[in-house]
């Protein structure tokens, strides 16, 4: 139906959302960097001085391994669910193609990742980590984060349509996912009968791989690479088809 | 060669669609799919040629938003089969892909994306859409303190710079002032010899008879009337029930 510029459509998606969101603020895109920071802050404090993990070292580069990714997944997923919703205007009235919704709405987050990554790797080098070959590996794991997170976004976005409460869903799951993914202690702590849960949540394994390369200089297991891979992919494909199938009805429920 | 063809379409609509909470689904569950849907366009069927200028008459709620709807593409239908050949450029709403915090020029751009531009098209009829639209130093201005008519301007003149085989109209001119009516009826009519295909929906059967050699008279979902615009808007204003064939 729709045979227009795929790419210069996103590109304008991604742009209003980015203008619009900033346009009247005066910090603007200094806000990205604002949250993270004082997170690091007050759980470097909380972790060091009042409960202390003496076993990590480096401990704000420890937690912003865990934290950028965590941000990024959260807001993301839970932008991608909403927008179909939030663009119903444009669902009804303009043939546009209705994934480009939900992906527009994850990109337009991935802006805010690229700040945090430098930040994070600006911090990384400034605790005298020290830059290694396996960093090369960085790229590869964020594009395995960007897949998943479109996969998410594509099907709770699709659902989101149908069942309105899918957004408080969305929100619950990130606050669990907020103790399920070591963002502040180490997985190493996990009893190895626990440890399973987390083998095949793609936002640990991230995590887990980061630290590996940022803070360890080690590359990341193969067995974990290939799931967080596998995971991500198969993501992607489930909310795609899910997409494709009840995207033919926004119409009639929006 | 046929720019729209409707074969026996009906197009339904859940009743109570926002009610789906646990309760619903599993009352729906219990009842095995017995809920009731509102029928929108019943069994309609026509062909609009290349080249033809079309108006749809109708009260409030007869089915032609739903009927420009599916000529656009933005729903399927249940039954029959709906099909359009070529590039359509639907107006459907006023400021439909407009947003408000967004000046003129990023408008433009973004609208002209959601109908299918390529960034070099948008490039070269960008100074021809803001000279259309008429609207002047306000291009640089957030849309939200755009008029009515300042808004409808834009959107008119984006969707006619697309280049679009099918344009397609809904009431949306109404808002415009005389002199804008009068440009729009100019470009419309260049439109036509152009041997491009119009379809437009108005109250007034006034702008139908001007504009349209041909009208479709929708009442209830049901197609009342098709035939020469001068006589369906008689016939509509008159309220009366003649049911003339296909032409």
């Amino acid at each position: 139906m729709w045979r227009g510029d795929y790419f210069y459509l996103l590109r304008n998606l991604v742009l209003k959302d980015f203008r619009t969101r900033y346009r009247n603020m005066s910090l603007g895109l200094l806000w990205s960097l604002v949250n993270p920071l004082v997170m690091m802050t007050m759980m470097t404090f909380v972790f060091t001085k009042i409960f202390p993990l003496t076993a990590i070292s480096k401990f704000p580069v420890f937690v912003l391994c865990g934290l950028v990714p965590f941000n990024f997944f959260s807001l993301a997923w839970a932008n991608g669910t909403t927008s179909i919703i939030d663009n119903a205007q444009l669902i009804k009235r303009v043939p546009v193609p209705r994934e480009t919704l939900p992906i527009a709405s994850v990109l337009g987050n991935a802006v805010h990742l690229t700040i945090q990554v430098v930040l994070l790797l600006v911090i990384a080098l400034a605790f005298g980590t020290g830059v290694n070959r396996y960093w090369l590996w960085l790229p590869v794991l964020w594009a395995c984060e960007l897949v998943f997170v479109i996969g998410c976004a594509l099907l709770c976005g699709a659902l989101d349509v149908y069942v309105r409460d899918m957004r408080y869903v969305v929100e619950s799951a990130c606050m669990v996912l907020f103790w399920l993914v070591p963002i502040f202690y180490d997985i190493s702590r996990v009893r190895p009968q626990y440890a399973d849960i987390y083998q095949y949540n793609p936002i640990a394994a991230l995590v887990l791989a980061l630290r590996n390369i940022i803070l360890e200089g080690k590359p990341p297991r193969a067995v974990l690479l290939s799931k967080l891979f596998l995971v991500s992919f198969f993501m992607l494909l489930l909310g795609w088809s899910v997409f494709r199938r009840l995207s033919r009805r926004f119409y009639d429920y929006l | 060669m046929d720019a729209i063809v409707f074969a026996s379409v009906t197009k339904t609509f859940p009743m109570n669609a926002q009610r789906m909470l646990a309760r619903g689904y599993l009352a729906k569950w219990l009842k095995r799919g017995s809920r009731e849907r509102f029928v929108a366009l019943r069994n309609i069927s026509f062909r609009i040629p290349r080249g033809q200028t079309v108006g749809v008459v109708g009260v409030n709620g007869a089915g032609k938003s739903t009927l420009l709807s599916l000529v656009a593409g933005l729903c399927p239908p249940d039954e029959g089969a709906v099909t359009v050949r070529g590039r359509v450029s639907p107006l459907l709403q006023l400021g439909a892909g407009f947003h408000s915090d967004l000046t003129g020029t990023e408008n433009v751009h973004l609208n002209a994306a959601l109908l299918g531009f390529t960034p070099e098209k948008t490039a070269e009829s960008f100074d021809q859409i803001v000279e259309f639209s008429g609207i002047g130093p306000f291009i640089d201005q957030p849309a939200r303190t755009y008029s009515s008519g300042m808004t409808m301007r834009l959107a008119f003149s984006i969707a006619i710079h697309g280049d679009p085989d099918v344009l397609i109209i809904d009431e949306v001119l109404a808002v415009g002032d005389q002199a804008f009516q009068v440009k729009c009826m100019d470009k419309i009519q260049q439109f036509r010899k152009q041997g491009k295909t119009l379809l437009f929906v108005s109250h007034s059967t006034g702008a139908v008879q001007k504009l349209c050699e041909r009208a479709l008279w929708l009442d209830r979902g049901e197609l009342m009337m098709d035939g020469n615009a001068a006589d369906v808007a008689a016939a509509y204003e008159d309220g009366a029930r003649v049911n003339v064939g296909t032409p």
